[in-house]
C-alpha cells in the first residue's frame, strides 16, 4: 500500500551516532547524531564553516571520522558500519547504490567524453555491457532530466551551468541509488536556471522515493525539497525538525537571525 | 462520538532572541475537541492566535506545553510530542490545511498543484488529474488555465486553486485559514458547498472565517479565542 505508515514499516538506512571531526584543535563537526529514513529528504543548513560540508563528507565514508561511527543498511538488509566496510565493498556502494551530486558539476563528471558516456559508464561499472542497451538508458536519463537527445554525444564542457548539472544528476541516479548525497547543487546557478533544476530535483526526489542528505545555506531551498532540517553553526546541530517548523517557528538564537535574512521575493 | 481532536492545555509563547529576548505569548490553555462531521469556527479579534492555534494543530508550530491529540488511523496521537515523521504521516493520512496564500512550486501545472495530494497518496496520475478537473470546474477556474502554474494568477484564482488542493483528498480532519477571503459570491457559495459536502462524509474541520454570513453558514459551534488570550 502506498500510504502505509513509513514509521510503522522502515528500518532507518543511515544511522549516524556522536559523529565528529577535528583538525587538531579545531572541532569541524561534534557528536551528531541523527537516523534517516528510506524516502527522506534531510537538509542540513548552516553559513560556511558551520561544517555542513565536512559532515556530508563523513556520512559519505569520504573523510574518516574523530570519532563516532555511521551504519548504513545495505540491499541485502544488513546494517554495516561504514568505516568497517572494504575498500572495494565501499566504492561499490558508491557505484550502485549512492549518488553524490557535487556543487561544481566539474568534480562529478568527466568533462571530456560525451554525456552518454558519463551516463553509461556509471552502468558499465556495474556490469552492463549491451551497448545498445547502455545507451538508450542513458537517452532515456538525458529525456528526464531534459537534455536534448540530440546532445548525447556532445561533451558536457559544451553544455551550459545548467545542462551540466542535470548531467550530473541523471549519470547519479541512472544505477537506481536509494541514498544521494548533494552539496549545494544549486549554488552556481542563475535563478532561474535554479528555480528549473529544483523542480526537476523535487519530482525526481518523489517518484524515486529516494533519501537525501542536502547541504545548502539556500533555506528557500531546504523548504521546497527537505522533510527536515537541521541547522549547524560552529560544527553542531543547534536545532533539528520538520522543515517547516524550523523555518516558520525557529527557537535557537542563530536560527531566528538566519530565517529573519531571507529577502522577501 | 469519539473526538478527532483533542487539545487540552496547549500553550505557545514565542520568544524573540533577535529583539533582546523578548516573550511575545501568543496563546495559553487552549482547550476544545472537534468531532466527526462537526465545523469548528475560532473567533476572536485578529491577532487573539486563530492562525496560531490551527498551525499548531497541523505541527507547524511547535507546542511548549499541552497536548494536541488527533485521531490518526484510530489511535490517538499527541501532535505536540510527535517525531517529524509521525507528524509526517499525520499529514499524509489525516489533516489537511488550506492555508491563506497559496505557496506555489514553479513551473508545476496548477490541475498538478491540485491533483498532488491524491497522487501521493497512491492514486494513479490520470484518475487524480480527472478529480481536480471537477474541483476546477466548480470553483471556476477556466480550463484554459489549468495547464499553467497558478504564481501568474490573480488573488482569488490562486485562493481557489489552494481551495481546490485542501479539499480534493478525503481526509478526515480539514483546517481552513479564512478559506472565502478573497472570493466573490458565487465562489464563496461553492466552498460552503464543499464544506456542507464534508461534513456529511464525517470530515472534523476547524476554521477561520471572519465573514459573519459564512460563519452562520458553516459553523457548527463557535470556539471563542479570546477566552485563551496569553495575558502578557
Amino acid at each position: 500500500m502506498a500510504d502505509q505508515d513509513l514509521l510503522e514499516t522502515d528500518q532507518p538506512l543511515l544511522v549516524a551516532e556522536s559523529l565528529s571531526k577535528s583538525y587538531g584543535r579545531i572541532a569541524a563537526c561534534r557528536e551528531v547524531s541523527f537516523s534517516l529514513y528510506p524516502g527522506e529528504v534531510l537538509a542540513i543548513v548552516g553559513e560556511s564553516g558551520s561544517g555542513k560540508s565536512t559532515l556530508l563528507q563523513l556520512l559519505s565514508g569520504q573523510l574518516a571520522a574523530s570519532g563516532g561511527q555511521v551504519a548504513y543498511r545495505m540491499r541485502d538488509g544488513v546494517t554495516r558500519d561504514l568505516a568497517a566496510l572494504g575498500e572495494a565493498e565501499r566504492r561499490l556502494l558508491f557505484r550502485t547504490d549512492w549518488g553524490f551530486v557535487h556543487q561544481d558539476p566539474a568534480q562529478g563528471l568527466r568533462m571530456a567524453v560525451s554525456a552518454g558516456a558519463n551516463v553509461g559508464e556509471r552502468l558499465m561499472a556495474v556490469g552492463w555491457n549491451h551497448y545498445g542497451r547502455i545507451r538508450e538508458t542513458a537517452s532515456d536519463w538525458l529525456t528526464r532530466v531534459e537534455i536534448d537527445v540530440a546532445r548525447i554525444d556532445d561533451a558536457p564542457r559544451t553544455y551550459s551551468g545548467g545542462m551540466r548539472q542535470r548531467l550530473q544528476i541523471a549519470r547519479n541516479l541512472v544505477t537506481g541509488p536509494r541514498l544521494v548525497f548533494m552539496d549545494e547543487p544549486t549554488g552556481g546557478l542563475d535563478v532561474s536556471v535554479q528555480a528549473r533544476l529544483l523542480d526537476l530535483l523535487r519530482n525526481l526526489v518523489a517518484e524515486l522515493q529516494l533519501a537525501v542528505v542536502i547541504v545548502t545555506h539556500d533555506l528557500a531551498v531546504a523548504r521546497l525539497l527537505s522533510h527536515r532540517v537541521m541547522v549547524m553553526k560552529g560544527g553542531r546541530v543547534i536545532e533539528t525538525g520538520l522543515t517547516d517548523q524550523v523555518l516558520d517557528d525557529p527557537r535557537e538564537p542563530y536560527t531566528q537571525l538566519l530565517v529573519s535574512s531571507i529577502l522577501p521575493p | 462520538m469519539t473526538a478527532m481532536i483533542d487539545i487540552a492545555d496547549a500553550n505557545k509563547t514565542f520568544t524573540m532572541h533577535l529583539q533582546g529576548g523578548i516573550e511575545l505569548p501568543v496563546v495559553r490553555g487552549v482547550t476544545f475537541h472537534v468531532d466527526p462531521g462537526e465545523c469548528v469556527v475560532l473567533s476572536g479579534p485578529s491577532g487573539a492566535g486563530k492562525s496560531s492555534i490551527l498551525k499548531m494543530i497541523f505541527g507547524n508550530y511547535r507546542c511548549d506545553s499541552g497536548r494536541i491529540g488527533i485521531r490518526h488511523r484510530g489511535a490517538l496521537i499527541d501532535l505536540a510530542a510527535a517525531e517529524p515523521r509521525q507528524v509526517l504521516n499525520v499529514r499524509r493520512a489525516t489533516i489537511g490545511y488550506v492555508s491563506q496564500f497559496l505557496r506555489a512550486v514553479p513551473r508545476v501545472a496548477t490541475i498538478d498543484v491540485v491533483a498532488e495530494p491524491l497522487i501521493v497518496n497512491g492514486m494513479t496520475r490520470a484518475d487524480a488529474q480527472a478529480r481536480a478537473g471537477e474541483l476546477l470546474h466548480r470553483l471556476n477556474i477556466p480550463e484554459r488555465l489549468w495547464q499553467l502554474p497558478p504564481a501568474t494568477f490573480s488573488g482569488g484564482e490562486q485562493q481557489r486553486v489552494n481551495i481546490a488542493r485542501g479539499f480534493i483528498s478525503d481526509l478526515p480532519i480539514l483546517l481552513l485559514d479564512e478559506p472565502t477571503a478573497s472570493l466573490d459570491a458565487a465562489n464563496r457559495a461553492v466552498v460552503v458547498a464543499l464544506v456542507a459536502e464534508k461534513k456529511r462524509q464525517g470530515v472534523a474541520m476547524v476554521a477561520i472565517v471572519h465573514d459573519d454570513e459564512i460563519r452562520h453558514l458553516i459553523a457548527d459551534r463557535i470556539v471563542d479565542v479570546t477566552g485563551f488570550a496569553a495575558a502578557a
